[in-house]
C-alpha cells in the first residue's frame, strides 16, 4: 500500500512495544445518534487502540441477541451507512490518530455502489472494513476498490475454516486477521483457548498478518487469556450490554460504563508478560 | 410471449450457485464448509441411482405421489375462458408441496449422519413438513417462527408441536419469515457440527436454491405428463404464486424449455403494489443481498430491508428465489402481484365452486388463473399449482369475516 494506513501504522507501533491490540466494538446511532461521538472518544482514552464500528442493518444475521438490540435501537433513529460515515469525519476532527474499522453487511454497502462507498469511507477516514457476509469467492471489484482508497479489507476467518478456506482468504485479506473464537454469533457461548491456540497457529503458516482474537472476550480474565496467543482482542457485546442497559440515561452515564469495561479489558491485556 | 431461445436452463445454476448476476454464497465464514460439505454430499447423491429410488419410493408411498391434475371444470366454466386445470399438491401428506423438499433433506441429512434439523417457517407448512420427516427418521427438531406468524398460524404451531418439534417465535425485526430465517441461520452458525438446516424454499446460500428446486421438479414432471396424458398436448400457460418460490419453481422448471408454454409467478399484492404494503419484491424490488444470496429484494435507499405485508405468512417475505429473479431478467416468466382482496375472492369462489378449498398462498395463484383465463381462448389450458390446502388458514379467513370460531 503506497500511503500510510492507521491500521498498519498502530499494529506495527505496538508489536514494536510488545503491547496487545485491543479493537472496541459498537453500533453507531447505538442507543442515540448524539452518544457514538463522546463513546468513541471514550473508548480511546480508556486504551483502545483501534474503534470498530457496527453499521446498523435491519437483518444482522451473524450478531447474538445483544448485537441485534444494539442495530434495533440504531435503526429505530434512522442510523444507516450514510450516517455511519458521517460519525466518522466528525471524530475525525478531534482525532486523526485512532484506526478505524467499520463492520457490517454487503446490502448497505451494494446500495451505495461500491465504487461511492470506498471513495466516501476512506475521505471520511475509515481504514478498514468488514463485510459479514462478503466472502473471497464474492468479492467482485470490491477489494479493488477498498485499496485504490487506502483501507483493507479484514476478513473473519472461523474455527470451521479450513487449510485451503484459511489460504484463499489470507490472499485477499489485509490489515489484520480477525479470528472467530468460537462457533456462533457474537456475544455466546465459552471460549476454549486451547482450540485457539491451535487455530492460530495453523494460521500464521498462511499469513504474516497480525491475528486479533474475538467473540467471548467479556473481561480482563478472558482478554488475558486471549491476548496471550495473538497480537490482540476484540470486544463487542460486553461494551452494547452495558450501553443497552443504560440506554436511557444520559451519555456521561453510558460512556461512564463503557469506560469501566474497556479499561479493565486494558489491564488485562497489559498484565501479558 | 416472452420467450428465450438458446437458452440452456439446465446449465444454471454454475458451479458456484450464480444464476447470472444472482444467488452465490454470502454468508459468513462459520458456514462456509457446512455449506462445502452439503454441495459436496449432494453431487454425490443427485446421480447416485439409490438416492433416487429411495427419494422416488417416499414421494410415492410417504407423500402419496404423483398429486392429481384435476379439471375445475365448473371454475372453468364460471370464469369462462380458458381451461383451469388444478395441479392439486394440497392432496400430500402434511397439505402442501413443501413436504417434497423436506423428503429430499430428510435423506441428505441422513447421509450427513446429523442428528438435529432445524427449519424456518412461515405459513408453518414447511415447518409442518420439517417436523414430520423428523418425526419420521428420529431427528430432534427445532423450528424458527415469527411471533407474528406463530399468532396466525396457531393451528400450524400446534401440529409441530404434536409431531415433537420444539417451535421457538422470533421476536426480533418483524416478527415474520425473514427474521425466522435469521435466527435460524445463527442457530446453525452454532450448532454447525450437529445441525442440518432444511431451508424451505429456493432461496439462501448455494447450493440451497439448486437443490430444493430439484426436488420440488417432481410437481412439473408430473404436471407435464399429466397434462399430455389428458389432453394430449402442452399447456398454454402456468401459474404458480411466489414468496421465496419453491412451488413454482418446482412447477415452471421442467417446461422451460417448452416456448409455447407461458409462465406467471403471482406474487402477494398485499393492499395493492402501489401502496408499498406489499411482498412483491420481482414487481416493486431492486437487486441486493440477503439470507446469503443476491435477489431482488423489498429495500429503502440505504439498503435497510423493508416490512412487508401479505394476508398470507407464506409469501410474506421480502426476497425471493434467485432463479426467479433470473427468469424475470430474461424474461422467460412473467411476474405479476395479485392483492389481498383479490385473494380472499379467489379462496372463496374455489371452496364454494369446486368444494377444494385452497391455501392463502395459493389463492393467489387461483386469483390470477381466472383473470388469465377470461383473456385467453376456450381451447387453451392454464395449470394452476394448487400448492397448498386452506385448512390452516380458517382462523385467518374468520378473523377478516368477523367470526370468532
Amino acid at each position: 500500500m503506497s500511503q500510510e494506513n492507521r491500521i498498519s501504522t498502530r499494529l506495527a507501533a505496538l508489536k514494536a512495544a510488545n503491547k496487545k491490540a485491543l479493537v472496541s466494538y459498537i453500533v453507531v446511532g447505538d442507543p442515540r445518534p448524539e452518544v457514538s461521538l463522546a463513546a468513541m472518544h471514550t473508548l480511546v482514552e480508556n486504551g483502545t487502540d483501534i474503534i470498530e464500528l457496527g453499521i446498523p442493518f435491519s437483518d444482522p444475521m451473524a450478531e447474538g441477541p445483544v448485537i441485534q438490540k444494539g442495530h434495533e435501537r440504531a435503526l429505530s433513529h434512522n442510523v444507516s451507512l450514510r450516517s455511519t460515515l458521517a460519525t466518522v469525519v466528525e471524530f475525525r476532527k478531534q482525532d486523526n490518530e485512532t484506526p478505524i474499522v467499520v463492520m457490517g453487511y454487503t446490502n448497505p454497502i451494494e446500495r451505495m455502489g461500491y465504487s461511492d462507498f470506498a471513495k466516501t469511507a476512506s475521505a471520511a477516514g475509515v481504514d478498514g472494513v468488514i463485510t459479514v457476509d462478503l466472502p473471497p469467492e464474492e468479492l467482485e471489484n470490491f477489494n479493488a476498490e477498498l485499496k485504490a482508497n487506502n483501507m483493507h479489507n479484514i476478513f473473519l476467518l472461523a474455527p470451521t475454516s479450513s487449510n485451503a478456506r484459511i489460504e484463499k482468504i489470507c490472499a485477499v485479506a489485509s490489515g489484520f486477521l480477525y479470528y472467530v473464537s468460537l462457533k456462533g454469533v457474537t456475544g455466546a457461548g465459552h471460549l476454549d483457548v486451547d482450540s485457539v491456540k491451535e487455530k492460530v497457529a495453523e494460521i500464521r503458516q498462511h499469513s504474516a498478518l497480525p491475528v486479533l482474537v474475538g467473540f467471548g472476550i467479556k473481561n480482563a480474565e478472558t482478554a488475558r487469556a486471549v491476548g496471550e496467543l495473538a497480537e490482540g482482542v476484540v470486544v463487542g457485546s460486553v461494551l452494547v450490554s452495558a450501553m443497552g442497559e443504560h440506554a436511557d440515561a444520559t451519555t456521561e452515564v453510558i460512556c461512564e460504563q463503557i469506560k469501566n469495561h474497556v479499561a479493565s479489558i486494558r489491564s488485562g491485556l497489559d498484565s501479558i508478560e | 410471449m416472452n420467450t428465450k431461445k438458446n437458452v440452456d436452463y439446465a446449465a444454471v445454476p454454475d458451479v458456484r450457485g450464480h444464476f447470472g448476476p444472482y444467488g452465490g454464497r454470502f454468508v459468513s465464514e462459520t458456514l462456509m464448509y457446512a455449506l462445502d460439505e452439503l454441495q459436496s454430499i449432494y453431487e454425490r447423491v443427485k446421480n447416485d441411482p439409490d438416492f433416487q429410488k429411495e427419494f422416488d419410493q417416499d414421494l410415492a408411498h410417504y407423500v402419496g405421489r404423483p398429486s392429481p391434475l384435476y379439471f375445475a371444470e365448473r371454475l372453468t366454466k364460471k370464469v369462462g375462458g380458458a381451461q383451469i386445470y388444478l395441479k392439486r399438491e394440497d392432496l400430500n401428506h402434511t397439505g402442501a408441496h413443501k413436504v417434497n423438499n423436506t423428503i429430499g433433506q430428510a435423506l441428505l441429512a441422513k447421509y450427513t449422519g446429523k442428528k438435529r434439523v432445524i427449519a424456518e417457517t412461515g405459513a408453518g407448512q414447511h415447518g409442518v413438513a420439517s417436523a414430520t420427516v423428523a418425526a419420521r427418521l428420529g431427528l430432534e427438531c427445532v423450528v424458527y417462527m415469527g411471533a407474528e406468524d406463530v399468532q396466525r398460524q396457531a393451528l400450524n404451531v400446534y401440529r409441530m408441536k404434536l409431531l415433537g418439534a420444539t417451535v421457538v417465535p422470533v421476536e426480533s425485526g418483524s416478527r415474520t419469515l425473514k427474521d425466522a430465517m435469521n435466527e435460524a441461520m445463527r442457530d446453525w452458525v452454532t450448532n454447525v457440527d450437529d445441525t442440518f438446516y432444511i431451508i424451505g424454499t429456493v432461496a439462501g446460500p448455494h447450493p440451497y436454491p439448486q437443490l430444493v428446486r430439484d426436488f420440488q421438479c417432481v410437481i412439473g414432471r408430473e404436471a407435464r405428463q399429466q397434462c399430455q396424458d389428458m389432453t394430449g398436448r402442452l399447456p398454454d400457460a402456468l401459474v404458480a404464486c411466489v414468496g421465496g418460490g419453491s412451488n413454482a419453481i418446482g412447477l415452471f422448471h421442467p417446461f422451460l424449455q417448452d416456448e409455447s408454454v407461458a409462465m406467471y409467478g403471482v406474487e402477494a399484492g398485499g393492499y395493492g403494489v402501489e401502496t408499498g404494503k406489499h411482498a412483491a419484491p420481482l414487481n416493486d424490488g431492486i437487486p441486493g443481498v440477503l439470507h446469503g444470496n443476491r435477489t431482488y429484494l423489498m429495500e429503502d435507499e440505504n439498503g435497510q430491508i423493508i416490512e412487508t405485508h401479505s394476508v398470507s405468512a407464506g409469501l410474506d417475505y421480502p426476497g425471493v428465489g434467485p432463479e426467479h429473479s433470473w427468469l424475470k431478467d430474461i424474461g422467460r416468466v412473467n411476474y405479476v402481484a395479485i392483492n389481498d382482496d383479490e385473494a380472499m375472492d379467489a379462496f372463496r369462489n374455489l371452496t364454494r365452486v369446486e368444494g377444494i378449498m385452497p391455501a392463502l398462498e395459493s389463492s393467489h395463484a387461483v386469483a390470477y388463473a381466472e383473470k388469465l383465463a377470461r383473456e385467453m381462448d376456450k381451447d387453451d389450458i392454464i395449470v394452476v399449482n394448487l400448492s397448498g390446502r386452506g385448512d390452516k388458514d380458517i382462523l385467518t379467513v374468520a378473523k377478516i369475516d368477523g367470526i370468532e370460531v
